[in-house]
């Protein structure tokens, strides 16, 4: 069941930026894209909205790019907590921290092991 | 219009493994089945074709390097690294060309000026185009697997090369008519066949009415990639001006793959697309005699990445070369 809401969930989150990409004009791009989606999440997450769906979807919310915009937006709110407004600067990359370090860790061992098809 | 008729003595061709499974995979003289040419990059892989051309075309000739006046040649990369460095180890007086896709017909035109006009026997011209290196420098590196939209064209991996002689026997080059460059508006980067064909049609309506021809007086009428969507748009607006080469009308972009089983899109692009069609398959046709005339019309998008991410919309152009057998 978890799996099933999860693939749902996220899945719809996919549909949604797919949509957006496909109905648009070439201006929006997958960049924009991909930035408004970790946007929405810091708001969605600021707002105290985010955290349910977690609670709820799973890795349906965490995984996709919103999740990751929650990630850094309940980083810097526990930051502000612990080390005043610096940590509005320091905590959304620390709560993230993990995540980056592990795409540059893999992406550098996936260099060193293939090579692009083209 | 050329008072001596500069001949295409030869022309040599190279392209990669999946225009190799394209329907026109006969008409090339090799097929490579490794985008990386056994290089270590693709830029290495590209400019190892067109040179790998270059030296077919002159064996083809039975000419050496030091007989030739003139090397003119381009491609789609920076600083046309392909061109320059083939002309590093190639030896010949070399003019780069940047005419973007139209590089080839450009590079036949002025080079039939350079013959036609006593400055030259010999003038070898060349293309090259790379999916890989196209695609990392234009839009995105094909590793990070972007989405293409169905009106993106699939650059074409190869080389083409022509030998242009003052005497001898094969087609010759009859009349050229230089681009202008154009703008309508549009600048979607991944919609190249849209934005060019505006261009093509103007060069082939001006072409006519310079020469006083009609539709009547040629074969084909042979774009370079346009692509479905842009040879659409350029008939209608050929025909728009009084021209109706509906029946006649060609393009390399949409000859070279076969985009329902290829998964090509709107068709092939790219410095390679025109240079090796008409290296292969329109030598091939007139040289058996099924083609007399052609009016060869490559067209080019002059941008850059750099103007589309400030928001620019895309000049085009097209170079037209009238051919004949004789």
């Amino acid at each position: 069941m978890d799996f099933l809401k999860a693939f749902i969930f996220g899945g719809l989150i996919c549909v949604a930026a797919q949509l957006i990409m496909d109905l648009t004009s070439y201006k929006v791009t997958p960049a924009h894209v991909l930035v408004g989606l970790v946007t929405a999440g810091v708001i969605l997450s600021a707002l105290g909205l985010y955290q349910p769906f977690v609670d709820f979807a799973g890795a349906g919310a965490s995984i996709p790019l919103t999740g990751f915009g929650h990630i850094l937006a309940q980083g810097a709110i526990e930051g502000v907590k612990k080390d005043g407004l610096l940590g509005a600067f320091t905590g959304g990359a620390a709560a993230a921290a993990g995540g980056i370090t592990a795409a540059v860790v893999f992406g550098y061992f996936a260099a060193l092991l293939f090579r692009p098809k083209g | 219009m050329f008072k001596n008729p500069p001949v295409i003595a030869a022309t040599a061709t190279i392209v990669g493994p999946k225009e190799g499974e394209g329907p026109l995979a006969q008409t090339f003289d090799k097929i490579v089945e490794d985008p990386y040419y056994a290089e270590k990059s693709w830029e290495k892989a590209e400019r190892r074709m067109l040179e790998e051309v270059m030296q077919t075309a002159l064996k083809k000739a039975a000419l050496a390097p030091t007989s030739i006046d003139y090397l003119l040649a381009g491609d789609l990369l920076n600083q046309i690294i392909s061109a320059g460095f083939t002309a590093r180890s190639l030896g010949i007086p070399f003019i780069g060309l940047y005419g973007a896709c139209a590089t080839m017909y450009e590079g036949l035109a002025l080079g039939a000026i350079l013959i036609d006009g006593g400055f030259a026997d010999y003038v070898l011209v060349g293309a090259s185009s790379h999916y890989s290196t196209a695609e990392r420098q234009y839009r995105f590196p094909t590793e990070q697997g972007v989405q293409r939209p169905p009106t993106a064209q699939w650059t074409v991996t190869g080389a083409g090369a022509a030998l242009l002689a003052r005497t001898g026997a094969g087609p010759v080059i009859t009349h050229a008519t230089i681009g202008k460059v154009l703008d309508l508006g549009q600048g979607d980067p991944s919609d190249f066949g849209s934005a060019m064909a505006p261009a093509a049609a103007d060069t082939i309506v001006r072409h006519l009415q310079d020469t006083v021809r009609g539709p009547q007086d040629f074969d084909l009428f042979l774009t370079g990639d346009l692509g479905l969507y842009g040879k659409g748009l350029a008939e209608q607006l050929v025909r728009e001006r009084g021209f109706d080469i509906g029946n006649k009308f060609a393009d390399c972009g949409t000859m070279i793959y076969d985009h329902h089983r290829q998964d090509t899109h709107a068709g092939g692009s790219g410095c390679a697309c025109a240079a090796v069609v008409t290296g292969g398959y329109l030598m091939q046709q007139m040289l058996t005699g099924k083609i007399k005339r052609v009016l060869g019309v490559a067209t080019g998008a002059l941008l850059s990445p750099l103007t589309t991410k400030q928001g620019e919309t895309i000049p085009v152009i097209a170079h037209a070369v009238a051919i004949e057998m004789r």
